[in-house]
């Protein structure tokens, strides 16, 4: 079956391009300098010891040590999410790769650009249930954009290319390659230039819009009366660009513009025309504007269900305009009017042309009335808490650290739970790329490893995660990788002894029966940092909350940061699953007159 | 808007790099999605450029059949999806073998309703024949059942493999 396809990149040509004779591990680390690769998150074992043997001899590619495989997939999102790089992986074979899929699947949700090198055992023992194999390229296949297994020497570098290329364009996504071993120490040849073009021709996604479909999402525009633009991941995925061109849309037409999860950052928070996020822990404003609008301009979201609720309800009387450079993202969960194919800068780039062109001007009565609407909204304060009292509220524990480090250029990465969702909600992003959290999978033990990465990427920044404490304790093994490197990473631990977010569900959806939900026998996490060699600090109650973050951020070095919070708070407001935008619960006096439909209970 | 309760059936052509792992790639899609598949062919069409087609049946309501035609889409080593049952457009054949274990008078009537059906004997014994039939599938279909009512049949189905009328290429490569 296996013939030489077009993505080879057989270079037949000339002599001036005559290939260099070299290990295939040298080839491979040649492909990756090529690449711009500087870094790469990896685990050593016996299929890829050739690899980290070239590793040794290179002093181009700095090599970061993870304490696990699963991690080393985060810590490379984390460094591709805050950069706009590509991530690069390096494990073994067999559990090697098995670990890293939790990671894989993760950047495939979330759309980042990894490449994922895995060992393999020689092809000649392929299939033979050799020591630590496993069908990598099969288990991958379905949590990967692409991947492949180089079975022929000749291919390694043309396969490196290609597999760069199609991570980082296009919607971007984890691109994984197999390395049998043999193939890693047999020579095999180096081209200096020339395959590029070759290699890279089958995979040529659209990124330009069409320019009739920017005619009529204009025609569109200019007869809405109450319009939002809802923003997300693709535009932080476009580069900072993107942003700074949908500011200048939103500066243009006054039109009120929400965010998801994915796509904090794309609009500074500080921006009068910012709604907050919306979705299922959205605020009441985004979410009833997203209800009652009549035209929804979506740049580069998905209609992801936590952002839509139920379906048959979700905002009933708009037209809707998807722009999206994934065309199959268009009318998959939401029918829309118009889709723009395309890169979000260029389909921003375009718009604002054909605006400008047409002398665009927003229905000022419309807006107007619009708009007071909308701040009718804003003024139920949604987001409101009281902090009063010893006990620290996990809020205001989020909202003090926001305003202790305003001013500073600040990465964020969360784990996953309430306290996540807390952190969208009080934590304030002004620029993209700050903001690195599991949007899609929602995995549990990302955010510490994500950080790390971000930290590699930006080493004087400050990096924060704002974890859970269950979150906290799935990979908390890298604790040793931020002391090996001096990371100085800041974990901030809102710490209520719970599994948050099930709680939650289990008071309001299951009669309040706590089940396997505790956090018990947790570790002292002052002593914890303390046999790392790191700092620990614990805030007990509200008194204690200013000076322990300012403790935090001014020690030098990687920090824990326990911060006990109340136990029992939950995350409002909440869309209930089975829900429609217009159906939200503000805080705990609402909870008991709206029981959860049947149809809800089964929606994760 | 497109009626999204009726369920259609659509023939789906795909041309692809013959490589490995990419029907893998097209079968797990379909699984993973959730989406059916009513039967699915594939050989390789062009040697030189290492160039399956695959011919895949499903069913779905639009929206569904949009859907699978833009994840087909975004694969890496697909060049090009065609829907034939749009605009009607697809010549569509199936080649089945049908083995049937009978004897006298539905022996008889076997022999006489293959030759309706313009089947060719490809083997026979006393007591049994084996047919090739071909044609769109409900012909396959029907002769199989009559088939069925005149003895012990098996039978083995290529699939439906289709292309399109007129002076059009269907899929070309990129």
């Amino acid at each position: 079956m296996p013939k030489s396809a077009p993505a080879a990149g057989d270079a037949k040509d000339d002599t001036a391009n005559a290939a260099m004779m070299m290990p295939g591990a040298e080839v491979l680390l040649k492909a990756l300098e090529d690449e711009g690769v500087e870094v790469v998150f990896g685990y050593p074992g016996g299929a890829v010891l050739p690899i980290y043997d070239a590793l040794f001899k290179n002093n181009k590619i700095k090599h970061i040590l993870v304490r696990h495989e699963q991690a080393a997939v985060h810590a490379a999102e984390g460094y591709a999410r805050s950069t706009g790089k590509t991530g690069v992986v390096l494990v073994t074979s067999g559990p090697g790769a098995t670990n890293a899929v939790t990671g894989l699947t993760d950047a495939l949700m979330d759309s980042v650009p990894v490449v994922c090198l895995t060992g393999q055992v020689p092809t000649h023992l392929i299939g033979n249930d050799a020591f630590q194999e496993a069908d990598t390229t099969g288990i991958t296949r379905p949590c990967t954009k692409h991947n492949y297994l180089v079975k022929d020497g000749e291919r390694l570098q043309s396969t490196v290319i290609e597999a760069f290329h199609v991570a980082g364009s296009g919607r971007p996504g984890p691109v994984l390659i197999d390395l049998p071993k043999d193939i890693l120490m047999k020579d095999a040849s180096y081209r200096q230039d020339a395959i590029r073009a070759v290699a890279t021709a089958r995979y040529q996604p659209v990124t330009r819009p069409d320019p009739a479909a920017i005619s009529q999402a204009v025609d569109m525009m200019i007869r809405a009366e109450r319009p939002v633009i809802y923003g997300g991941g693709g535009l932080i995925n476009s580069g900072p660009r993107a942003s700074e061109l949908l500011t200048e849309l939103v500066e243009m037409t006054g039109w009120p513009t929400t965010l998801t999860l994915m796509g904090l950052g794309a609009l500074s928070a500080s921006n009068r025309h910012f709604l907050g996020m919306l979705g299922m822990h959205g605020t009441y404003e985004a979410n009833l504007t997203m209800h009652g609008c009549d035209l929804m301009l979506n740049l580069g979201a998905r209609f992801d269900d936590r952002v839509t609720g139920l379906l048959s309800g979700f905002s009933p009387n708009s037209q809707k305009i998807h722009c999206d450079i994934d065309p199959s993202s268009v009318n998959k969960n939401v029918a829309v009017d118009l889709a723009v194919i395309g890169d979000a800068t260029m389909i921003l780039e375009a718009l604002l042309a054909e605006l400008k062109k047409r002398k665009f001007t927003p229905h000022r009565t419309s807006l107007d009335k619009w708009w007071a609407q909308i701040e009718s909204w804003r003024k139920r304060d949604c987001l409101r808490f009281s902090q009063t009292g010893d006990i620290i509220k996990p809020q205001h524990a989020i909202k003090r650290l926001c305003e202790m480090t305003a001013g500073s250029d600040v990465y964020v990465t969360t784990e996953v739970g309430q306290h996540q969702m807390w952190a969208a909600q009080y934590f304030d992003f002004h620029l993209p790329n700050r903001w690195m959290t599991s949007g899609g999978l929602g995995t549990m033990g990302y955010g510490l490893p994500a950080a790390l990465g971000v930290q590699v990427a930006h080493p004087g920044a400050t990096v924060i995660d704002i974890a859970g404490e269950a979150s906290f304790m799935m990979n908390m093994q890298e604790l040793s990788t931020l002391a090996q490197y001096n990371l100085p990473v800041k974990m901030f631990i809102i710490n209520n002894e719970w599994m948050g977010m099930v709680r939650q569900w289990q008071e309001l959806i299951h009669g309040g029966r706590y089940s396997e939900s505790y956090s018990a026998s947790l570790p002292d996490f002052r002593k914890l940092a303390d046999t790392f060699g790191m700092t620990g600090v614990v805030a007990q109650d509200a008194g204690d909350l200013d000076a322990v973050i300012t403790e935090m951020l001014e020690t030098p070095g990687p920090v824990i940061a326990d911060i006990r919070v109340a136990k029992e708070e939950n995350c409002f407001p909440m869309i209930p699953s089975g829900a429609a935008h217009n159906d939200m619960l503000l805080g705990p006096e609402d909870q008991a007159e709206k029981p959860v439909s049947e149809e809800g209970m089964v929606l994760v | 808007m497109t009626d999204n309760s009726v369920i259609e059936r659509h023939i789906i052509s795909v041309l692809v790099d013959n490589e490995p792992g990419v029907l893998a790639r097209v079968i797990g899609l379909f699984s993973g999605r959730g989406y059916n598949i009513e039967s699915l062919t594939v050989s390789e069409t062009d040697a030189e450029r290492a160039l399956s087609r695959i011919s895949i049946v499903t069913s779905g309501t639009p929206m569904v059949i949009e859907q699978i035609k833009a994840q087909l889409a975004r694969l890496v080593p697909i060049h090009a999806v065609r829907d034939l049952t749009e605009h009607d457009v697809a010549i569509e054949r199936e080649l089945a073998l049908v083995k049937i274990i009978n004897k006298g008078e539905e022996r008889i009537e076997a022999l006489r309703i293959a030759d309706t059906f313009r089947a060719r004997t490809l083997d026979s014994t006393l007591d049994s024949f084996v047919f090739e039939v071909t044609g769109n599938s409900l012909k396959v279909d029907a002769f199989v059942n009559l088939m069925r009512s005149l003895g012990s049949v098996e039978v083995a189905r290529t699939g439906v493999s289709a292309i399109s009328r007129g002076n059009c290429i269907d899929l070309e490569a990129k």
